[in-house]
């Protein structure tokens, strides 16, 4: 098979998702919110939902987000995302609303606005991306830095007594009667791509649903933050990282 | 024509809401009425007043200086309002737990027993209807008809069985208030 | 329809007045002197009657954060709150500003700084008309000075705010917020469907139809050259607010020798202190502004021309004088009159300020 031929449209077997467009995206190479974005545009594609959903942007690294998923979307104050989705979806119950936060974004300055969006069971998805750092800032400290980890503003690594303990705050967010899907997922090899992909679309069913509050975590990595090569950053993620925050399903009803 | 009223006692002697049902019931007369209330933490067993202006004319200011009426309820409230009482007008107290009774001799003072009459008659929470009644006598400012359809409009449906006790609370009080 | 007079406090006329105007959403957080207005709204239930929404957020932070999320979708949405729960909500007001969003925010002022008093203060004119919030914007900001004000002022700040597309305060205090009089209700008015939003706001991100470009709303832009245009175009459209929605009253001021200027619960009491200071044969007039911005500086430099002085009258320290003798440009002599602490002045307290400066 020449060139010409395996561009062929019958033999395709692999496209960029339909939604999402040209822009040069500015995140760094190896990071994981390229791909997680990919699998956003993708279920909106494929559930139809293009027309009819609304997604909230963080500030953080996802803050552009909006310039790269061609849908309607509102930027929010640091970590005011769920509070934003709140009003979308109850002034516009049928939409499809869905927020894009990071570490900091959700669970150091939105804590409050996370948990009670969750505690009131909003019909929203809250797409969680934790690389345990604040990539756009350069590299300081996240609620979810691990132990001993290095970062611009613990530079002798997270020490508990000076900085508290990770926080896990999906296991928290799953014990809040409001939400109906919270899971855990990386998407650093292709199993783990299609298994992420599949819970993502659970939690848009959810919303859709009317369930409640479904929160899909994406175990991330951050090659810059956390100065490695996109090979040893996953590998770290999987060796560090997984074992904080384990893999899989903390609720699912 | 225009009233210029304070009330003031205690939170829970049922200040704010005896100002209310005299504001309904000049409602119910078409006359002009502001009710302007203290509020806040105070309304709980400390002092509350209500200030209650009935007019025939626009009303200005809901703050003011002196009153044509003064209806005092309590100790503290005799203190701060006695004097604020216009030349020629009138204070109406209650002696229950009155220690200092009123001195001026520029306006004119009466007294209603309403805190022994109301336990008496064995209705407690009409207490306030029973001042009021003896207010009106004094100052017949609103018809018995117009308090009773204010009273009904600031009811709610639910204690509308209560009209009755009230109304006898408020002929009680016309009865029973004497000057000093 | 006959009119119907009911008697009401001014924070319950808001809420009704809400209703009554097709508002979608209402989403606030309580404190004193203001919490009557979601208490009305949740007693009224109108989201079986019009549909309106109303959410009690768990924080003023996510309250305003949640009107930005309404405004965004076009929706015509509230919040309300008292001076510290404002302070709060500077933050969502900025980026609504930013993002050129539609809202009314109401704020019932009590006396500060800090937790301060729950009494009335007239302390937070100027961060409601200097800014607030940061960055170089402006807040619309009515000032009602009667519960009938208080209803009445509801459909003219969401109209001015989605006239403009900025959001816009009703400023009263608790002297306003608490007191019951007379009121007659405007009549109700159907709410906004989808798809006159999508006509009358075609930047609101209620879903993308195909062939559209995404709308975004935002008030990030990190190319400086396209950030000074916008806020170029901010600035551009605040002068056209100043050109074309200036309001006030006057009350005896054509013949007057002096002034007092004074701004809602103020300018109630200080229409008494007028009718005493008349009766005296004091020639002197009430000027009220009610947009506190855009305020009427060029009504008041015509009467700096006539007149012997001004008295200012503020339940603060001295705030709205200073847009006063701006206005006058040094012409008369401005003077003070004002009680802090959550202290409302009587009538009798301003004609004494009036006559110190005779």
């Amino acid at each position: 098979m020449n060139r010409m031929e395996m561009i062929k449209p019958e033999n395709l077997v692999y496209t960029k998702p339909r939604l999402m467009n040209d822009n040069p995206m500015h995140y760094c190479p190896g990071c994981s919110h390229g791909v997680i974005h990919k699998l956003v545009a993708e279920v909106i594609d494929e559930m139809g939902l293009e027309e009819q959903t609304i997604g909230i942007a963080p500030v953080g690294c996802a803050v552009f987000a909006y310039n790269y998923i061609d849908i309607d979307w509102q930027e929010a104050a640091h970590g005011r995302a769920p509070a934003l989705a709140t009003a979308v979806k109850r002034l516009n119950p049928d939409k499809m609303v869905f927020t894009y936060q990071g570490d900091g974004d959700l669970a150091a300055i939105g804590t409050a606005e996370t948990i009670h969006a969750c505690n009131r069971g909003e019909n929203i998805v809250i797409i969680f991306v934790n690389n345990a750092i604040y990539g756009m800032t350069g590299g300081q400290m996240a609620p979810t830095t691990l132990l001993n980890m290095k970062t611009a503003t613990c530079p002798f690594g997270r020490n508990e007594q000076l900085n508290g303990y990770p926080l896990k705050i999906a296991d928290l967010l799953a014990q809040l009667d409001g939400t109906c899907l919270v899971t855990r997922q990386t998407v650093h090899s292709a199993p783990a791509i299609k298994k992420a992909k599949r819970m993502l679309r659970r939690a848009f069913e959810n919303s859709m649903a009317k369930k409640g509050t479904s929160v899909v975590e994406f175990v991330s990595t951050c090659v810059s933050g956390w100065k490695m090569t996109p090979e040893q950053a996953n590998e770290w993620m999987m060796e560090n990282m997984c074992e904080k925050y384990p893999l899989g399903e903390l609720k699912d009803i | 024509m225009k009233q210029e009223i304070i009330i003031a006692g205690f939170g829970g002697q049922g200040v704010l809401s005896m100002g209310k049902i005299l504001a309904y019931s000049g409602l119910m007369e078409d006359k002009e009425v502001c009710w302007f209330p203290s509020y806040g933490p105070e309304q709980r067993g400390g002092t509350a007043n209500v200030t209650v202006i009935l007019s025939d004319e626009k009303i200005s200011s809901p703050v003011l200086n002196e009153y044509d009426i003064a209806i005092i309820l309590n100790q503290p409230s005799l203190d701060k309002f006695e004097k604020a009482v216009k030349k020629g007008g009138i204070l109406i107290f209650d002696d229950y737990g009155i220690i200092h009774a009123p001195t001026r001799k520029d306006i004119r003072i009466f007294k209603i027993d309403a805190m022994n009459t109301a336990v008496s008659e064995g209705y407690e929470k009409a207490f306030n209807m029973i001042v009021l009644g003896g207010m009106l006598k004094l100052s017949p400012i609103v018809s018995l008809e117009s308090v009773m359809r204010g009273l009904k409009k600031s009811l709610p449906e639910r204690h509308h069985k209560l009209l009755p006790i009230n109304e006898k609370a408020i002929l009680k009080g016309m009865e029973i208030i004497q000057e000093t | 329809m006959v009119e119907e007079v009911k008697l009401m406090k001014g924070n319950e006329a808001i809420a009704h007045a809400a209703i009554r105007y097709g508002a979608d959403g209402y989403f606030g957080y309580p404190i004193t002197p203001q919490s009557e207005i979601m208490e009305t709204l949740m007693e009224e239930a109108p989201w079986e009657t019009t549909g309106m929404v109303v959410l009690q957020a768990e924080s003023e932070v996510a309250a305003i954060n949640m009107v930005y999320g309404g405004a965004a979708c076009g929706k015509r949405v509230m919040t309300s709150s008292s001076s510290p729960g404002i302070s709060l909500k500077q933050e969502g007001i900025s980026y609504m500003a930013g993002a050129e969003l539609p809202a009314l925010i109401v704020n019932v002022m009590r006396g500060g700084p800090g937790l301060g008093t729950i009494q009335p203060s007239q302390a937070d004119y100027f961060q409601t008309v200097k800014g607030g919030g940061h960055g170089d914007y402006r807040l619309i900001t009515l000032a009602p000075a009667s519960v009938q004000e208080m209803a009445d002022h509801v459909a003219l700040g969401f109209d001015l705010a989605f006239k403009y597309n900025n959001p816009a305060m009703i400023l009263a205090d608790g002297v306003i917020g608490q007191m019951m009089e007379k009121v007659i209700l405007p009549d109700f008015r159907p709410r906004k469907t989808e798809a006159e939003i999508r006509a009358e706001q075609p930047w609101a991100t209620l879903g993308k139809p195909k062939g559209r470009k995404p709308n975004i709303i935002t008030s990030l832009e990190l190319d400086s050259h396209i950030m000074e245009r916008n806020n170029l175009r901010f600035q551009e459209k605040y002068r056209k607010i100043e050109a074309n929605e200036v309001l006030y009253e006057e009350l005896l001021c054509a013949d007057a020798d002096y002034l007092i200027v004074a701004f809602g619960s103020a300018a109630r009491i200080c229409q008494k202190t007028v009718e005493l200071a008349r009766a005296e044969g004091i020639k002197v007039g009430l000027f009220r502004p009610i947009t506190l911005w855009p305020f009427p500086s060029v009504a008041l430099k015509k009467y700096a021309e006539k007149i012997k002085g001004i008295l200012t009258v503020e339940l603060n320290a001295g705030q709205m004088v200073e847009d006063i003798k701006l206005s006058v440009e040094c012409k008369v002599p401005v003077h003070f009159f004002g009680r802090l602490g959550g202290i409302v002045p009587t009538p009798d307290e301003a004609l004494k300020a009036l006559k110190a400066m005779l």
